[in-house]
C-alpha cells in the first residue's frame, strides 16, 4: 500500500489527491499531501503513474503497512519505477504505441 | 457541486462502461452527468490492470469465437448474446482507434488491437467523455436511487471531500458500478462493493448468476497484484520443495487444494527465452511487486495465495432484460461488472478478455437505450414529487461478517450445504442486528451503505448457491460434485430483506429461442 510522500521531491500539485480512486490523500495547505486513510489504499500503483515528480512510493504489500525508508527508496532507484517501465512521463501516458503484449499472448497459444 | 442538479441521463460509476455508457448517451445531445466513487480514470477493475480484450476482425471470426467460448459456459451462455457483445465491442475498438487511442503495430507491422493498457485506455477515455460534453463529479459516490411514479429519476449521494449530500434529478439512469469482491485486497477492487445491486434491487430489480461469485486469482506473497497472465509458466512447489502435481485442473483450482495441506510456492521457470524483457516492458506491473520485494522470480522461489475476485471475475449481477441494458425497472439500466454476464459466460470467469468486451458493449447499449428512454418518455420525471428509496445502512463491523464469511476458501471458493447455511445465518444476523438508526452523514453515510451492500451481495450469492444442489463452472459444492442437467438455467433472485429465487424452466439456449 501507498508509504511514502516524498515532501523532498513534491511540488503540492494535488494531483495524487484528485486522481486517488479509494481518496486516501488529504491536501495541504503549502505542503506535501498527508496519507490520510492508508488502509484504504487499494496497492493499485496509479498514484504513481499521475504524480509529475515521482514523489510517491507504493509497497507491493497489500495487508498492511510495512516500514519503509524514503532514504532507501531513493537509493534503490524506486521513486517512479513503474512510470518509467510504463513510458509515462511526467505524468502523462506514454509507452502504450510500443506496447510488446502481443509477443506475450502468442507465447501463450502456442 | 451545487446541492440539486437536474440532467437528463445519470451515469453512475467510473469505468469502462461507464464511459462508453456516457459517450453513447450524449452523442444524442442530451445533457449527461456521470458521478463516481473515485476518479473516472483510475476507477474500478480495470484501470491498474492491463487487459486482454475479446475480439476477433472478422463477421466469421466473431461467430467461430463465441461459439468457442459458449462451449466452455457449461450451458448457460448463448451464442447470439455472446456474439452481439463480440460485434458491439468490435466497432467501439474501431472507434477507440479512429480517436487516435494508441494501439500498437505488431511484428508484421499490423495494428493490434487485442490489448488494452488499462491506465493508458481510462485516461484516454475520461478525455473522449470530456469531450463529449459530459459533466463529471469525481469522489461523489451515489448512495440512494430517486424514483417518481415508478421510475427511476435521479440519484443521492455524498461527496467525499466536502462530506455534502447530493441529489441529481434525472430522466434516466445507468448503474455502472462494478461488481463486488467482499471486502478482499485485490488491485483496484477497493471500491467494489457492490453498491449497484443494492440501489437495483431496492428499486425492484433482480439479480442472475449469483452463485458464481466465487472465481480466485492467484497473488504472489501478500500483494493485490492478481494477473493470472504470467502463471501459464509457473510451476507449484510445497515448502519442503516437492512439486505440485498438475492434474490438468484449473490453476486456481491446484493451488486451492494445495494450501488446504499448507504454505505454497511458485517460481516462473518455463517463462520462453526472449518472454522476459517483453514482460517487463509490456506487463510492468506483474513483475512490480517482485522488483520491489527484491525477488527474481524466475529463479527464486515466493509464496502465492488466493484472492476473492466476488462478482468481478465472478459472473453475477443485474439481469438485464436483452441486451439493451433495460434492468425491467423503468428509468433504470445497467452495464459492465454491475450487470449479470451470465448469458455471455456461463459458469465460468469472463475475466479479462470478455469482460473487456462487455464493458464496451454493454456500457454502449445503456447509454443508448437510457438516451431512447428519455426520447420516448419525456423528462416529466425529473421534477415529479419523487421518494429516496433504500435507507439500509449496516454498521461498519458487517464488513468484517462479510469477509469473514465470503473470503476463505473452504466457504465460497468450496461449498457445502452445511457451510453455506451457517454463512446465510450470520449474514442474516448482521443484516438485522446491525442496522444503523443513527441518521449518517457523510462518509460515514458512505462506509454504512458499503456495508449493507457487501452484506447483501453476500446473502444474495450464498443463497442462489444453496439452491444450485450441484457443482457448475466456479460453483463447486463438495456435497454435490457433479454437474446435474437438470440445473443447467439460470437461478434468478430479487429482494432485500426476505429474498425470492426463481429458476428458469428451460435451458438458457431454448428460453432465447421462445
Amino acid at each position: 500500500m501507498i508509504e511514502i510522500v516524498s515532501a523532498a521531491r513534491c511540488i503540492g500539485c494535488n494531483i495524487c489527491v484528485k486522481v486517488c480512486p479509494a481518496d486516501v490523500f488529504d491536501p495541504v495547505t503549502d505542503g506535501a499531501p498527508v496519507i490520510a486513510r492508508q488502509d484504504d489504499c487499494q496497492t493499485c500503483f496509479l498514484c504513481e503513474l499521475y504524480c509529475p515528480v515521482d514523489a510517491l512510493f507504493v509497497d507491493a504489500q497489500a495487508e498492511h503497512s510495512i516500514a519503509v525508508r524514503e532514504g532507501d527508496v531513493e537509493a534503490a532507484g524506486l521513486f517512479g519505477s513503474y512510470a518509467r517501465a510504463m513510458g509515462w512521463n511526467r505524468g502523462k501516458p506514454g509507452g502504450a504505441e510500443r506496447d510488446p503484449t502481443f509477443r506475450i499472448r502468442a507465447a501463450m497459444q502456442s | 457541486m451545487a446541492a440539486d442538479l437536474v440532467t437528463d441521463v445519470l451515469i453512475i460509476g467510473g469505468g469502462p462502461a461507464a464511459s462508453w455508457a456516457a459517450i453513447e448517451a450524449a452523442k444524442t445531445g442530451i445533457r449527461v452527468t456521470l458521478v463516481d466513487k473515485g476518479y473516472l480514470g483510475t476507477s474500478g477493475a480495470a484501470a491498474p490492470s492491463g487487459l486482454g480484450t475479446w475480439w476477433a476482425p472478422t463477421r466469421e471470426g466473431r461467430r467461430a469465437s463465441a461459439e468457442r467460448r459458449v462451449a466452455r459456459s457449461f450451458g448457460l451462455a448463448n451464442v447470439p448474446s455472446a456474439l452481439r457483445t463480440l460485434d458491439e465491442a468490435h466497432n467501439g475498438l474501431e472507434q477507440l482507434s479512429a480517436w487516435g487511442y494508441p494501439f500498437p503495430n505488431d511484428d508484421r507491422g499490423e495494428r493490434y488491437i487485442p490489448n488494452l493498457r488499462t491506465a493508458d485506455y481510462m485516461q484516454f477515455m475520461r478525455g473522449r467523455v470530456r469531450a463529449a460534453g459530459v459533466r463529471i463529479y469525481d469522489h461523489h459516490p451515489a448512495l440512494e436511487l430517486i424514483v417518481a411514479d415508478g421510475v427511476v429519476s435521479g440519484a443521492s449521494g455524498v461527496a467525499r471531500h466536502s462530506e455534502e449530500a447530493w441529489q441529481i434529478r434525472a430522466a434516466a439512469v445507468v448503474l455502472a458500478t462494478g461488481g463486488c469482491v467482499f471486502g478482499e485486497r485485490v488491485q483496484g477492487a477497493s471500491g467494489l462493493t457492490g453498491d449497484g445491486y443494492l440501489m437495483a434491487a431496492e428499486a425492484g430489480a433482480t439479480l442472475s448468476g449469483m452463485e458464481f461469485s466465487a472465481q480466485y486469482g492467484i497473488v504472489s506473497f501478500t500483494s493485490a497484484s492478481n494477473k493470472g497472465l504470467i502463471y501459464t509458466w509457473a510451476t507449484f512447489m510445497r515448502e519442503d520443495g516437492t512439486p505440485i502435481e498438475d492434474r490438468g485442473e484449473d490453476r486456481q483450482v491446484l493451488v486451492a487444494h494445495a494450501l488446504a495441506g499448507g504454505p505454497v510456492y511458485a517460481r516462473f521457470d518455463n517463462v520462453p527465452p526472449g518472454l522476459q524483457d517483453d514482460l517487463r516492458s509490456g506487463q510492468p506491473n506483474i513483475l512490480l511487486p517482485f522488483d520491489r520485494a527484491g525477488i527474481n522470480p524466475f529463479e527464486e522461489r515466493f509464496p502465492v495465495m488466493l484472492r476473492c475476485e466476488g462478482t468481478v471475475r465472478g459472473v453475477g449481477g443485474i439481469r438485464l432484460a436483452g441486451d439493451t441494458g433495460a434492468t425491467g425497472v423503468p428509468g433504470l439500466f445497467a452495464a459492465g461488472d454491475a450487470a449479470s454476464r451470465e448469458r455471455l459466460t456461463g459458469a465460468i470467469s469472463g475475466g479479462g478478455g470478455p469482460n473487456s468486451a462487455w464493458a464496451i458493449a454493454s456500457g454502449a447499449w445503456a447509454g443508448r437505450s437510457a438516451a431512447a428512454f428519455v426520447a420516448r418518455v419525456g423528462r416529466h420525471h425529473q421534477t415529479r414529487t419523487a421518494r429516496v428509496l433504500g435507507g439500509v445502512r449496516l454498521r461498519p463491523p458487517a464488513i468484517d461478517v462479510v469477509k469473514d464469511e465470503m473470503l476463505p476458501i473452504n466457504r465460497n471458493f468450496f461449498r457445502t450445504e452445511r457451510t453455506l447455511t451457517q454463512s446465510l445465518a450470520t449474514l442474516g444476523d448482521a443484516w438485522t442486528t446491525l442496522r444503523s438508526t443513527a441518521p449518517l452523514k457523510g462518509v460515514a453515510a458512505l462506509r454504512s451503505r458499503e456495508a449493507a451492500a457487501m452484506t447483501a451481495t453476500a446473502r444474495w450469492s450464498y443463497t442462489a448457491a444453496l439452491h444450485r444442489v450441484e457443482s457448475r463452472g466456479m460453483h463447486r459444492r463438495l456435497d454435490a460434485p457433479a454437474t446435474d442437467p437438470a440445473f443447467a438455467s439460470s437461478i434468478a433472485i430479487s429482494g432485500i430483506d426476505t429474498m425470492h429465487i426463481v429458476r428458469d424452466r428451460a435451458p438458457a439456449a431454448e428460453q432465447l429461442a421462445s
